[in-house]
């Protein structure tokens, strides 16, 4: 009996005790909270250092994705390029885990400090790619998949990538 | 030697089976061992030094040595070490080596997620690449419309010529230069031309050869939803696995049947399904308004109309060599077995059932494709088969080998030993005899090859009958008699003779002729085997499925010109295929309803009244029986679009619809097969053929999808975000989902291969009994023809005489192309592009009489006062083609009325226009695979 009413006291008093203390709770959305550059909102597609796009199609995004709200399908481009034909997120499943960008292998995905994507219709949560692609590099400012892979496109030939050799002429007898 | 040993690995002691290398027996034993250059099918070679393992003298040995998996056998008592550091060092640094000059290119290969060299150095652990030179560089070729070359990727393990040149006979693939240089590719940019090339697809261990159909619209393998299907591209009856995305397919890769095509399929089988995407492909039921265009309405009102018209008068149905045994089986019973046509000719008809009685009384072995591979002596009697039945000429590029075999055995090789059994064979074959109207090409592994007009094969095969049976010689070309001697000689000292013959040059008495001297052969000390192609992927299924009595196109079109047919239903077939184009012309002018059930548009569509949108073989399940006479079940890989329906349900719909009592119980699709069953007697066992819609694996049902399929939230989110449910199968026992067990199911039932490291088609052993033997959850398919040891009912008749070519007279003959000749693979566009013109081939002899060139063009026929309907086609010059023999290319759309065994005058076409050379297309641009350089 005397056990319960202490502990009833104690815990009145340690509630009371918070009315002095300083509140955490932010005025959200009058006033906004600092978010890091590197914080994980939404994503973006980024275009490489020359202007192109970065996004090669290449599904790791998709596959990566935990609640599968990555869609795309691959295209060939005149010039040789792989390309998204459509590139699709349904930002109303996605959780913002940053997967996809840490799946991106030509840094093509990248996620920004932004997360506010308040809609009264639901369907306008599904982002094509024009609703993601921005015109500039974003966190990785030199980054082009294309002068690492050995795949050619237009304007670089084989043996023109990075650490690559001129392509070898089977027909030469020299060692 | 004992047929099992002991051997220790990793101090442990597991029983196998002795004569197998190590490595074979590793994957078998389930134990995970890198390898490139081996493959199932091909043996080893030791190329590629993946495989190592440390092998101990004895238990006191500390040190041991490194041997390599392939080319250790397995001996009683011997001690391994797979695990240990010493192995697996060294077969990361090799690992390392091969991947020195590979490019960074996975995220835009075409065979990322699917590799086997990714999975390979994942599974030895090498990570960081310690050289830091240049990578070596490579230009890659244009190899056609079906393969995309990205020469970068190469890790030099031989596959691909290994394949290509010793498997498959090819020549136009080879290895160049040396050291570092080697290349794989052709002398020069172009087609290959081998018509098993895309299996390369499959057998190279990186991204060097790609689907080019694939890579243009690109999808990885774990995104594609797929199921088991049967190939409808010729009779043997290939397992496919076809891969869809977004309503699409996207591939067919080769889907395993120890007993059928094993590891490889042809090019047709794994290129023409494409068809199944074309934009042409019906939607809508469509209805004929008076104007002639066609009005799309719903199901509904098309059912109605279907039931309508049922209802009125005579009905009569043509059911179709191309559909499954289901949809044939519900269309005889809607119109009656009297009023059903399987859907041949007159010709064809006879032909097919001809096959199948000699097939069904004679007592001698059908052989599987595995077991053709087991012949030691050959005659081809007629027929061009890598043209008619492809899958079956690559099984005899391998039965010819078993004369290699055989001397590689007395010396104490093992089979797996491929470049000592090859060194030692050299040139040496088993003994394969061709007689055909022309050269074939199989001719470069032939012993003798005999060109010969189709009545004077059946005359050769006769003679050898009688040869055989020591009776008097019927009247042949005296030059023949020493070919009959050596041939009759070298089938009687075989102990497994396999006799081919088919349809395929449109001649009863080749067939007679070839049941006759099986019947003789097989008196005689030895086990013949006997395969008879058909033309069609069910053909076997009609003939098994009606009498042989039953009305054919032209029974039906002659009761239609006498008014005796109201309404006509026809099932996936196109008649103007069949008959000549004027006869079904009139037939259907006099039939008030013509009601057609097809998945693409043809002449007959065009002719109807009524046209029912159905599903293509690999959009519905269904039963075909191959040319052997296994029944095997194709099921859907994607829920038909628009409004098709499988033909089996509109025909029951409509059934149900007129409330017929025998379709009371019928609600699922194996009701249908059963009631088959039931009704048939040779189609008894075809429920047998994969297990029912009940069946579940472990209490839960078998996924299409693997369990990494991507997109699902967001790849209809355009459409709507609120996602619908999977669509449910009620008809099998797949789902549409990635939820479910592919593990140990039965074989017919396997959607896809893929196992924890192993994520290329290379993890099928993970799958397999043992590497090469049957899967483990059984063989897919049931055998419906049990030989029955009956004598025949009576000699078949061989009408046969010699040929004497009649002046300015040629006998039509056809020529099968592997890429053309079949109706719907000719519409992919890859095959068309293939499959090239229509072309008429005569004798040089022929073509000097008539004044004529290669290239130049000749009016067929005697009519040709109006040049603008008279068929005029190229020559080709074929010296091989025998004298008085006209070739045809057929199944094209331009020769469809040729009828093979007609004579027909030919004259030149002086306003015939040259075709210009064709220019060799280069992969220059995206739109054609995306290789720029």
């Amino acid at each position: 009996m005397l056990n319960s009413l202490r502990s009833q006291l104690t815990t009145l008093w340690t509630i009371l005790q918070h009315s002095f203390t300083k509140s955490e709770t932010v005025e959200y959305p009058e006033q906004k909270p600092y978010l890091a550059p590197r914080y994980r909102g939404r994503i973006v597609l980024t275009k490489d250092p020359d202007g192109e796009e970065r996004c090669v199609a290449c599904n790791l995004c998709a596959v990566a994705c935990p609640v599968d709200c990555i869609a795309l399908q691959q295209g060939v481009k005149e010039d040789g390029r792989w390309y998204p034909q459509f590139f699709r997120i349904n930002f109303s499943r996605c959780i913002m885990c940053g997967m996809c960008e840490e799946a991106c292998p030509t840094n093509a995905i990248q996620l920004t400090p932004d997360f506010e994507m308040c809609e009264y219709d639901r369907q306008n949560m599904v982002y094509e790619k024009e609703h993601l692609q921005i015109e500039g590099t974003g966190k990785y400012h030199d980054y082009n998949f294309y002068r690492v892979s050995g795949l050619a496109i237009k304007g670089k030939d084989k043996g023109q990538a990075q650490n690559e050799a001129q392509p070898i002429d089977v027909k030469s007898l020299l060692p | 030697m004992a047929d099992r040993v002991t051997i220790h690995i990793d101090g442990k002691a597991y029983q196998v089976k002795s004569g197998e290398n190590l490595l074979q027996t590793c994957l078998s034993l389930g134990l995970d061992l890198p390898y490139f250059c081996w493959h199932p099918a091909m043996g080893s070679v030791g190329a590629c030094r993946q495989c190592a393992l440390v092998q101990y003298q004895n238990e006191e040995d500390q040190h041991g040595r490194i041997v390599m998996g392939c080319m250790t056998p397995v001996t009683d008592g011997a001690i391994f070490s797979l695990q240990g550091d010493k192995a697996s060092e060294f077969r990361e640094t090799i690992v390392e080596s091969l991947m020195l000059n590979h490019p960074h290119d996975c995220p835009v290969c075409a065979e990322g997620g699917e590799c086997h060299l990714q999975d390979m150095t994942v599974m030895t652990g090498h990570r960081d690449r310690h050289y830091r030179g240049l990578k070596n560089t490579h230009r890659n070729q244009y190899l056609g419309p079906l393969i995309h070359h990205e020469m970068n990727r190469c890790i030099t393990c031989y596959r691909c010529t290994r394949f290509y040149r010793d498997y498959a006979g090819g020549t136009d693939l080879a290895a160049m230069a040396a050291h570092d240089h080697v290349y794989f590719g052709r002398h020069q940019e172009g087609v290959l031309e081998n018509e098993f090339s895309g299996n390369l697809v499959e057998v190279c261990p990186t991204g060097v050869f790609t689907d080019k159909s694939l890579v243009n619209e690109y999808t990885r393998k774990w995104d594609l939803q797929s199921a088991p299907s049967v190939c409808t591209g010729c009779a043997v009856g290939c397992n496919t696995l076809p891969g869809e995305r977004y309503g699409k397919l996207k591939r067919v890769h080769n889907r395993y049947n120890t007993e059928v095509n094993g590891y490889f399929i042809c090019d047709r089988g794994r290129y023409g399904p494409s068809y199944v995407n074309l934009p042409e492909r019906l939607d809508y039921a469509g209805l004929r308004q008076p104007d002639g265009l066609y009005n799309a309405i719903d199901q509904s009102q098309a059912l109605q109309y279907l039931t309508e018209a049922c209802q009125k008068g005579h009905v009569a149905g043509i059911g179709s060599p191309r559909a499954s045994v289901e949809s044939n089986f519900l269309l005889r019973t809607l119109v009656g077995a009297d009023n059903f046509s399987s859907g041949f000719s007159n010709k064809e008809h006879d032909l097919v059932n001809l096959a199948l009685s000699i097939q069904q009384q004679s007592h001698v072995l059908i052989p599987s494709v595995k077991q053709i591979e087991t012949a030691d002596a050959v005659l081809i009697l007629g027929e061009d088969i890598t043209n008619t039945a492809p899958r079956i000429a690559l099984a005899l590029r391998q039965t010819v080998r078993n004369k290699a075999y055989e001397l590689g055995t007395e010396i104490g090789l093992e089979h797996w030993q491929d470049a000592a059994i090859r060194n030692l064979a050299q040139d040496q074959r088993s003994p394969l005899f061709i007689a055909a109207v022309a050269d074939t090409r199989l001719d470069d592994v032939a012993q003798q090859i005999l060109h010969m007009a189709p009545d004077d094969i059946a005359l050769f095969a006769d003679a050898l009958a009688c040869y055989i049976a020591n009776e008097k010689l019927p009247d042949i070309n005296e030059n023949l008699i020493s070919s009959v001697e050596t041939i009759a000689k070298t089938l009687l000292q075989a102990k497994r003779p396999l006799i081919v013959s088919g349809t395929s040059c449109y001649n009863a008495s080749v067939i007679s002729a070839t049941g006759k001297l099986i019947e003789k052969l097989n008196s005689e000390n030895c086990e013949p085997m006997l395969s008879m192609i058909v033309p069609e992927a069910n053909s076997l299924g009609q003939a098994m499925l009606t009498t042989r009595d039953a009305p054919t196109i032209d029974t039906l079109a002659a009761l239609a010109i006498a008014g005796k047919i109201n309404t006509l239903i026809v099932l996936e077939n196109d008649l103007y295929r069949r008959c000549h184009s004027s006869s079904i012309d009139n037939m259907l002018e006099h039939i008030d309803n013509v009601i057609v059930i097809d998945y693409v548009d043809t002449a007959t569509t065009s002719a109807s009244s009524l046209v029912l949108p159905s599903a293509t073989a690999i959009e519905s399940e269904g039963t075909l029986i191959s040319m052997e006479g296994r029944a095997q079940r194709h099921f859907p890989v994607f829920e038909p679009k628009a409004e098709r329906l499988a033909s089996w349900q509109w025909l029951l719909h409509c059934m149900k619809a007129l409330g017929r009592a025998e379709t009371e119980h019928i609600h699922y699709f194996d009701d249908v097969t059963r009631a088959c069953a039931a009704n048939i007697s040779s189609l008894e066992h075809i429920v047998n053929a994969a297990p029912s819609h009940l069946y579940r694996n472990h209490g839960v049902k078998i996924p299409r999808q693997p369990h990494r399929y991507s997109g699902r939230t967001a790849m209809r989110a355009n459409i709507s975000v609120h996602e619908p449910k999977q669509p449910v199968d009620q008809e099998s026992a797949l789902a549409y989902t990635m939820e479910g067990l592919n593990q140990s199911q039965p074989g017919a039932l396997l959607p896809y291969v893929w196992s924890p490291g192993w994520n290329s088609n290379q993890s099928l052993h993970k799958f397999q009994s043992e590497v090469s033997g049957p899967l483990k959850g059984g063989t897919a398919g049931v055998r419906l023809i049990k030989t029955d040891h009956q004598l025949l009912d009576s000699e078949p008749a061989i009408k046969s005489k010699k040929i004497t070519p009649a002046d300015g007279q040629w006998l039509l003959v056809p020529r099968h192309k592997i890429f053309g000749s079949d109706e719907l693979s000719a519409l992919s566009p890859a095959i068309a592009e293939l499959a090239g013109h229509a072309y008429i081939e005569i004798n040089p002899a022929d073509a000097q009489s008539l004044n004529v060139n290669e290239g130049d063009g000749v009016f067929i026929g005697d009519d040709h006062t109006n040049d603008s309907h008279q068929l005029s086609l190229e020559v080709h010059i074929n010296s091989n083609i025998a004298e008085g023999c006209a070739g045809f290319s057929f199944g094209f759309n331009d020769t469809l009325n040729l009828i093979p065994g007609e004579f027909v005058s030919l004259t030149k076409n002086p306003n015939w226009q040259r075709r210009q050379a064709d220019t060799i297309a280069t992969d220059g641009g995206g739109s054609n695979g995306g290789s720029y350089g």
